[in-house]
């Protein structure tokens, strides 16, 4: 599909940290444990000084189960603060979402230990079939609230948001009546569930997660741990979101596709993958996975790709080391297949390839195209079909 | 017979003379399409492409008799154009955009219930009827007129189905991208009720992906109301969950939206469900005996 207007913006795919998530929380009016970021151990035991007493030290990555990597260390003892962080900035820490490659831990969030009374679930995300913003609540906290959902969907409180009237405080009461909230515990929640919901809206985001939202032993009911993430859609009038971006947490390549406008996401497999339109990248994958292959990447170039951006995709798939064959599967429609087939010669001018090209082409232009890449006096590979395409990809990838 | 568009429609293309605008208003008006007007705010009064130009969509209705309108606002603004054509009464709005944020596409499509106004997209090919009107970015020439519908949340996918279907001399009555973001005016639900009534249309063609639930709901749909035979595929069978692949809607996140459950769903509808994208062709011509 063509963006008829897109700034391509580096690092589209915005995630955050969790004491980020806990800044824009707090800016809305959502109260959050004392605490502060810490990018080295000195730092750390300044914030550990300036909190006082027992603290927590979170090691900041874009991935859950931290606790259970050993990314989440309470110290009662502030002369161990600095030691403590020591061993968890620099470490990678491995959980259940990282992958067994796991994360280095560059930031810790320091914050003060709270009296935990009950831990409850509190989010907000896009209900699709409604078409609208729900808000999702649960007695259960800190688990995963998808595990919750799959065992017993009744324990989960749902209320959709109506865009021009807002969370309504009946709709938050009875929430946080469902929650067995009492006394001035449900006042503090259902104005915590407003100023989330005023958030999610204000800042076009795409999940807002809250688990565990905790109730105090003095019956305070602050946000103990965040998650956020943004609807891409919606950055161009966030500026300062795109701010929070972490490099250290992103794909290099990724972050180099974005810069050009490309949608590459890195995977496993062997066979380098570029295809126009998200959904025939898609099949590729698929078709590649039925005769016997797996995809290293998805690439969709986009409906109106220029020969400067397709060279860029080229230069980017083949930097992968674990590409062994390319396969091109293109049909043009607004990318013209001559467009293409100049694009794909010039990158492999640039930087050559030492692996097979198969390339699948139809479409506006085809025959064109086809000659570009026959008169290259490159070796390409013509496939006729993307069944065939995906074969003679596998094939040559042995 | 087709859906939603034929040789009648009269359309006004929002944002023509920008570069997506223009190319594909020429491209729609050379596969026979009735571009009666286009619209940008600040060029009333001018001609584009021989095309007039007004300021304000109601004008165009006024003065050209527009009913459908296809849009390449950009983003940013995108949500405001479709909801100006629905305010001047256009019948179809057809938004091609890629982009506009989620938060404005809840906005809209209360107001277009409240206006009966029925929106294609956005972030979608489009509508063709082959060899009557095509109001959109397909190229034309792989369409045929026959006797399958398509429906599709891809583009270039929906050519590969098209393409398949021409080759084998089997022609379309109308195809329609319904777009791959989250938050789209017309569902797969829609357009099947839409296949259903036409007797041109002897058999469907479904093209879905992961994210969302928008297929099971099609099948269920499908097993109670519709006869004719559907032919269906899913793509993202072997997309990782958690990685948003491409489309703002195809993402498997908690579990959900995987293909698997939706070629069960489809299955279990009585629909024809594809391992792969490359026997569309051949199974729908099975079919059609």
């Amino acid at each position: 599909m063509p963006r008829c207007y897109r700034e391509p913006f580096p690092g589209e795919r915005v995630k955050i940290h969790e004491y980020q998530a806990k800044q824009i929380l707090k800016e809305f009016g959502v109260e959050v444990p004392r605490g502060d970021v810490a990018f080295n151990p000195k730092e750390a035991a300044a914030v550990a000084a300036r909190l006082g007493g027992r603290v927590v030290l979170k090691a900041q990555i874009h991935a859950g189960g931290r606790g259970k990597g050993g990314g989440i260390k309470v110290v009662g003892d502030p002369g161990e603060v600095e030691k403590t962080a020591a061993q968890l900035i620099g470490m990678t820490l491995v959980t259940p979402q990282t992958g067994p490659q796991g994360r280095k831990v560059r930031r810790l969030l320091v914050e003060e230990t709270l009296n935990i009374g009950r831990e409850l679930y509190l989010g907000m995300t896009l209900d699709r079939a409604r078409g609208l913003p729900v808000v999702m609540a649960c007695a259960q906290g800190g688990m995963e609230i998808e595990e919750v959902a799959a065992r017993d969907p009744e324990a989960i409180r749902i209320e959709p948001v109506d865009p021009l009237i807002g969370l309504r405080p009946f709709q938050a009461r009875k929430i946080a009546y469902a929650l067995g909230l009492q006394g001035e515990q449900v006042g503090r929640a259902v104005k915590l569930m407003q100023s989330m919901a005023r958030l999610y809206d204000a800042k076009d985001a795409s999940l807002v997660e809250i688990n565990p939202l905790v109730v105090t032993a003095e019956g305070g009911v602050l946000a103990l741990d965040a998650k956020m993430t943004f609807d891409d859609n919606g950055l161009f009038r966030h500026p300062e979101i795109r701010e929070l971006r972490d490099p250290d947490e992103e794909d290099p390549l990724e972050v180099e596709a974005s810069a050009h406008a490309l949608n590459y996401i890195k995977l496993d497999g062997t066979i380098g993958c570029m295809v126009n339109g998200a959904g025939l990248a898609m099949a590729t994958m698929d078709v590649i996975h039925h005769v016997g292959g797996s995809p290293a990447n998805f690439l969709d170039v986009g409906g109106g790709a220029s020969a400067e951006q397709v060279a860029a995709a080229f230069r980017i798939l083949v930097s992968d080391p674990n590409v062994r064959a390319v396969l091109i599967n293109i049909f043009g429609g607004i990318l013209r297949v001559d467009v293409l087939a100049k694009g794909v010669v010039e990158a492999v001018r640039q930087v050559g390839v030492k692996v097979p090209v198969v390339a699948r082409l139809e479409g506006t232009n085809v025959e064109e195209g086809r000659k570009i890449l026959a008169d290259s006096g490159m070796n390409f590979t013509i496939a006729d079909g993307m069944l065939d395409a995906a074969r003679k990809a596998v094939a040559a990838g042995r | 017979m087709s859906i939603l568009v034929d040789q009648q429609s009269r359309v006004v293309v929002q944002g023509l003379t920008g570069r997506e605008g223009s190319f594909h208003a020429r491209q729609c008006r050379e596969y026979g399409t009735r571009v009666v007007a286009g619209v940008t705010p600040g060029r009333g009064g001018t001609l584009h492409e021989g095309i007039p130009v007004y300021d304000t969509v109601q004008e165009a209705v006024r003065k050209e008799g527009a009913d459908v309108s296809l849009v390449f606002v950009p983003p940013p603004f995108a949500a405001d154009a479709v909801l100006e054509a629905a305010d001047a009464r256009v019948r179809l709005v057809v938004c091609i955009t890629e982009g506009i944020p989620a938060a404005d596409m809840i906005r809209v499509r209360p107001y277009l219930e409240r206006t009966g106004t029925r929106l294609i997209g956005p972030n979608c090919p489009g509508i063709i009827s082959p060899g009557k009107c095509k109001v959109g970015i397909m190229p034309g020439y792989i369409h045929k007129p026959g006797p399958v519908g398509v429906i599709s949340r891809s583009g270039t996918l929906t050519y590969e189905a098209v393409a398949q279907l021409t080759r084998r001399g089997i022609g379309q009555s109308t195809c329609i991208g319904i777009g791959g973001d989250p938050i789209i005016g017309t569902s797969f639900v829609d357009a099947l009720a839409l296949f259903k009534d036409d007797d041109a249309t002897r058999a469907i063609v479904m093209i879905g992906e992961i994210g969302g639930t928008a297929e099971e709901e099609a099948a269920q749909f499908a097993a109670r109301e519709i006869k004719k035979p559907i032919v269906a595929f899913v793509a993202g069978q072997t997309a990782p969950p958690g990685r948003r692949m491409g489309h703002a809607g195809a993402i498997i996140s908690g579990g959900r939206g995987t293909a698997a459950e939706k070629m069960k769903a489809l299955k279990e509808a009585g629909i024809h469900v594809l391992e792969t994208p490359t026997e569309i062709g051949e199974t729908v011509q099975r079919l059609l005996g």
